[in-house]
C-alpha cells in the first residue's frame, strides 16, 4: 500500500498487549477487510502512547481521534461508523478529548499538556518494526551527520556541552563518560554497551523506548561507537522483556539490511555492528560492572571500581556503557544542538525525564516532562490525582536505591541534585504513588526483602548488613520492636552505605533512612503504641464491630473464612480475635461501614 | 547505505505515510468527501479512491484527504469539500472520479477553483 487515507494507530507495548492490544489489532484487520477497506485504512502497531491504564489504546488519523480502553467488540463500530461513514464514534474517545463540537488536540489534554517527549518522541507514533518510517521522522540523519560532518571529537563536545546526564539513575554526566572512553587507547578493541536490564520493581521507561523506538537507540550506540572509537556494540537486556527483545532484533536486522549497521557505514570508514545479550533477571546485573561480568558469560557479580569501565570494561578493554533512556535521548541532541537540549531543564539537570508512574494514581502510564517539573504537577495534572478521594502521602523515586518524598515536599522540582538533597534519588524513573492506606513502615520493608532477595552475596555489608535490617523491620511491624531498633537500623544503614561494594548495596539502605527521616512518627507508632497507623502490619491490627452500626445481617459472618463472626440475626454481631486472621474480607462486604480496623 | 542521498530518498518516499500522524496540521489542506449512506449509494467511493490514488501519485504532503457524514443535501452527492487554511471552503458537487482528478490538479495543484462543478454553479 502507497497511500492510505486513514491511518489507525494501535499501541503493541507491553501495557496494551496485556490488556488484549492484539485481539484488537486481528479484528480491525478483519473487519477491514470484510468492508473492503483495506487499501484505504492502515494499521500500524506502535509503541507505548503512556497512558497504560486506559489500554488498549487506539488513534485514528487525520481526525486525531484517541479512543480508549477499545475492546475487540467495539472494533465493528470503530470501523463502519468511523472508517466508513466518517463518523467518529464520541462513546469510545478518552473523556478528556471530548469537547463541545470537535475533538480536543491530544496534545492539550491534562495527561499530555505538560510532557515534552524527546526520548519517547517516536512511542506511539511510528511502527517500531519499520525502519523507513523511523527514516521518515530524521532517522540515522543524526548518525548520517556524525559520521560526515563532525569528528569524534566534535560529537563528543556536543554531547558534553548538552549536559546531558545518565538517565539510569546516577545522573553522571554522559559527555565526560564519552571523553574518558575515548581517550583511553585502542589496543585491540573497545565496546560500546547499552544497559537495559531494567529491574526496579515498577519502572518500565526503558522497556517502553525499546519497543516503540528501537532504532533510536541503535542509532545512538553508533554514534557513541564512532565517538569513542569502536566496532562492536553490545545490548544487555532481561529476557523478561520478550516485545522488546523481538523488536530490538527486527531492528537490528533492518539495519543491517540498510548497511546502517555494518562495514564502512555511509561509505565512510566507519564500521560498528551490534548483538544482543539477555540478561536472566538479576537486579544486581544492572549494576555496570556485574553487567559486563554477565556479558562475558561469567556470573553476574560486580567488581571493585576503579578501574573504570571506560578504562578497563568488558574483557578488560575500555567500555562506554549508558542507559537506554540516555541513548534515547543522543540522536536528537546530534541534530538540534547542544544548546537546544541546554535550554530545557534546570541548571544542572538538562532535558527530560521519563517517569513509570504506578501505585495509587489515577493514569497509570509514562510520562516524560523537563527537569524542573514539580512532583505535584506529575502527580495531580499528569497523574489525574489519587484513586477515590484518598489523599496523598508519598512518591517513591528510584526503586529500591531511592527513597520516600512527603506530602510537604510535592512541590520540589525534580532533578538530580534536588531529589538528593532531599534523601531520595532520579534512580531510573520509577514514580510510585502512596496513599494514607500505605504503611511506610512496611513500604520500607517491602524494598529491603527486594534487595536481600537480590543482593549477589559476593560483600558482606550488603549479604549480612541488609539482611539484619529486614529483621529489625520485621520485628517492628510485628510490634515487637524497641526504640533501640530505630537507632540500630539507623547506625546499620550508613554502615551498610559506606561498605558496600558495589551500587546495590550502598544505596540498599534508602528506603529506609528516607522514611526514617519524613515518617519517623509512623515509625514510633509500630514501636510505642503499637499500632500501625494504615491499618496494614497485621500484627498491629484488630477488627471489631461497631454494635449502634451493626444491623446483623451476618454478611460478615458467612464471608468470614475462618468462622471468627458470630451473632444472632438483626443484632449486633462480634469478631473473635482469637480466632481472626485480619484478612479484610469482612470489611469488603459490610454495607453498613460497621467494621473497623483498629 | 552508502550515502545521505539514499537516507533522505527513503525519507522523502515515506513522507506521505506518517505524514499525517501530527496534531499540527494547521498548514495542510483537507480534502473531505462525504460518506454517508446518500453519499456512498451516489458513488462517493470511486471519488474518494480516486483522489486517494492521485494525492499519492502527485506526492502531495500537505494534504489529507478525510471522509465526514451527511451534509445535508443529500441529493447534490457525492459532495466533496476542500479547505485550505486561510481560504474559504469550497463545495463541489454531483462528483464522480473524472472530475475528482481535475479537481485536484486544477484546484489543488494550481490553485484555480474549478467553478462549473461548485455548488454555486448548480444553483443558478
Amino acid at each position: 500500500m502507497d497511500f492510505a487515507r486513514s491511518t489507525v494507530l494501535v499501541c503493541g507495548g507491553t501495557g496494551c498487549t496485556s490488556s488484549g492490544s492484539q485481539k484488537v489489532i486481528k479484528e480491525f484487520e478483519t473487519q477491514l477487510a470484510a468492508k473492503g477497506l483495506e487499501k484505504e485504512v492502515k494499521i500500524v502497531q506502535t509503541g507505548c502512547f503512556g497512558l497504560c491504564a486506559l489500554g488498549p489504546v487506539v488513534i485514528v488519523y487525520p481526525e486525531g481521534a484517541f479512543y480508549s480502553m477499545v475492546q475487540p467488540e467495539d472494533v465493528e463500530e470503530i470501523v463502519s461508523e468511523h472508517l466508513l461513514k466518517g463518523r467518529i464514534v464520541t462513546r469510545l474517545l478518552y473523556d478528556e478529548t471530548v469537547q463541545e463540537d470537535s475533538i480536543k488536540s491530544l496534545n492539550e489534554t491534562n495527561f499530555y499538556k505538560k510532557q515534552m517527549r524527546i526520548a519517547l518522541r517516536n512511542c506511539g507514533v511510528i511502527d517500531p518494526e519499520n525502519i523507513d518510517e523511523y527514516i521518515a521522522l530524521d532517522g540515522y540523519k543524526a548518525l548520517g551527520k556524525a559520521l560526515t560532518e563532525m569528528t569524534p571529537e566534535q560529537v563528543i563536545d556536543v554531547i558534553k556541552d548538552s549536559g546531558l546526564r545518565g538517565r539510569g539513575g546516577g545522573g553522571f554526566p554522559t559527555g565526560i563518560k564519552w571523553m574518558l572512553a575515548a581517550k583511553s587507547p585502542n589496543v585491540i578493541g573497545k565496546y560500546v554497551c547499552c544497559n537495559a536490564d531494567e529491574g526496579d520493581p515498577g519502572a518500565f521507561m526503558d522497556r517502553s523506548v525499546l519497543e516503540g523506538d528501537p532504532h533510536a537507540v541503535i542509532e545512538a550506540m553508533a554514534i557513541a561507537a564512532y565517538a569513542i572509537n569502536a566496532e562492536q556494540g553490545y545490548i544487555y537486556i532481561r529476557a523478561e522483556y520478550p516485545i522488546a527483545v523481538k523488536r530490538l532484533q527486527i531492528a537490528i536486522d533492518q539495519a543491517r539490511e540498510y548497511g546502517l549497521l555494518g562495514k564502512n557505514i555511509f561509505g565512510t570508514d566507519f564500521s560498528f555492528d551490534l548483538d544482543i545479550r539477555l540478561g536472566a533477571g538479576a537486579f544486581v546485573c544492572g549494576e555496570e560492572t556485574a553487567l559486563m561480568t554477565s556479558i562475558e558469560g561469567m556470573r553476574g557479580e560486580p567488581r571493585p571500581r576503579p578501574p573504570f569501565p571506560a578504562v578497563k570494561g568488558l574483557w578488560e578493554k575500555p567500555t562506554l556503557l549508558n542507559n537506554v533512556e540516555t541513548y534515547a535521548n543522543i540522536p536528537q541532541i546530534i541534530l538540534n544542538g547542544a544548546e537546544w537540549f541546554q535550554g530545557i531543564g534546570t541548571e544542572k539537570s538538562k532535558g527530560t525525564k521519563v517517569f513509570a508512574l504506578g501505585g495509587k494514581i489515577n493514569n497509570t502510564g509514562l510520562v516524560e516532562v523537563p527537569m524542573g517539573t514539580t512532583l505535584r504537577e506529575i502527580v495531580e495534572e499528569i497523574g489525574g490525582g489519587i484513586p477515590n478521594g484518598k489523599k496523598f502521602k508519598a512518591a517513591q523515586t528510584g526503586g529500591p536505591s531511592g527513597g520516600c518524598i512527603p506530602a510537604s515536599l510535592l512541590d520540589v522540582a525534580i532533578d538530580y541534585d534536588s531529589l538528593i538533597q532531599i534523601g531520595s534519588m532520579m534512580g531510573s524513573g520509577g514514580l510510585i504513588v502512596m496513599d494514607e492506606d500505605n504503611c511506610m513502615v512496611d513500604i520500607a520493608k517491602f524494598f529491603l526483602e527486594f534487595t536481600v532477595d537480590e543482593s549477589c552475596g559476593k560483600c558482606t555489608p550488603c549479604r549480612i548488613g541488609t539482611k539484619r535490617m529486614l529483621e529489625i523491620l520485621e520485628k517492628i511491624t510485628q510490634g515487637k520492636g524497641t526504640l533501640e531498633d530505630l537507632d540500630k537500623l539507623e547506625s546499620l544503614a550508613y554502615n551498610i552505605k559506606e561498605s558496600a561494594l558495589c551500587g546495590l548495596g550502598q544505596t540498599a539502605p534508602n528506603p529506609v533512612l528516607s522514611t526514617l527521616r519524613y515518617f519517623r512518627d509512623e515509625y514510633e507508632a509500630h514501636v510505642v503504641d503499637k499500632k500501625c497507623p494504615a491499618g496494614v502490619c497485621k500484627a498491629l491490627v484488630s477488627y471489631s464491630i461497631v454494635a449502634d452500626k451493626c444491623k446483623g445481617c451476618s454478611l460478615c459472618a458467612r464471608q468470614c473464612p475462618a468462622n471468627a463472626i458470630t451473632g444472632e440475626i438483626k443484632s449486633p454481631f462480634t469478631i473473635d480475635q482469637d480466632k481472626c486472621i485480619k484478612c479484610g474480607a469482612c470489611i469488603e462486604k459490610c454495607k453498613f461501614n460497621a467494621i473497623i480496623v483498629q | 547505505m552508502k550515502s545521505l542521498a539514499e537516507l533522505e530518498a527513503i525519507k522523502n518516499k515515506m513522507k506521505n505515510q506518517v505524514g499525517m500522524r501530527k496534531d499540527d496540521d494547521a498548514h495542510a489542506t483537507r480534502i473531505v468527501v462525504g460518506m454517508a449512506t446518500c453519499g456512498i449509494a451516489a458513488g462517493a467511493r470511486p471519488v474518494m479512491t480516486a483522489m486517494v490514488e492521485e494525492v499519492a501519485k502527485r506526492n502531495l504532503a500537505h494534504v489529507t484527504v478525510a471522509q465526514t457524514g451527511c451534509i445535508g443535501m443529500c441529493k447534490l452527492e457525492p459532495i466533496v469539500e476542500v479547505m485550505a487554511p486561510g481560504k474559504e471552503k469550497v463545495t463541489y458537487v454531483k462528483m464522480d472520479a473524472e472530475k475528482a482528478l481535475k479537481v485536484i490538479s486544477e484546484h489543488i495543484v494550481n490553485g484555480r477553483v474549478v467553478t462549473e462543478y461548485t455548488i454555486g454553479a448548480t444553483e443558478e
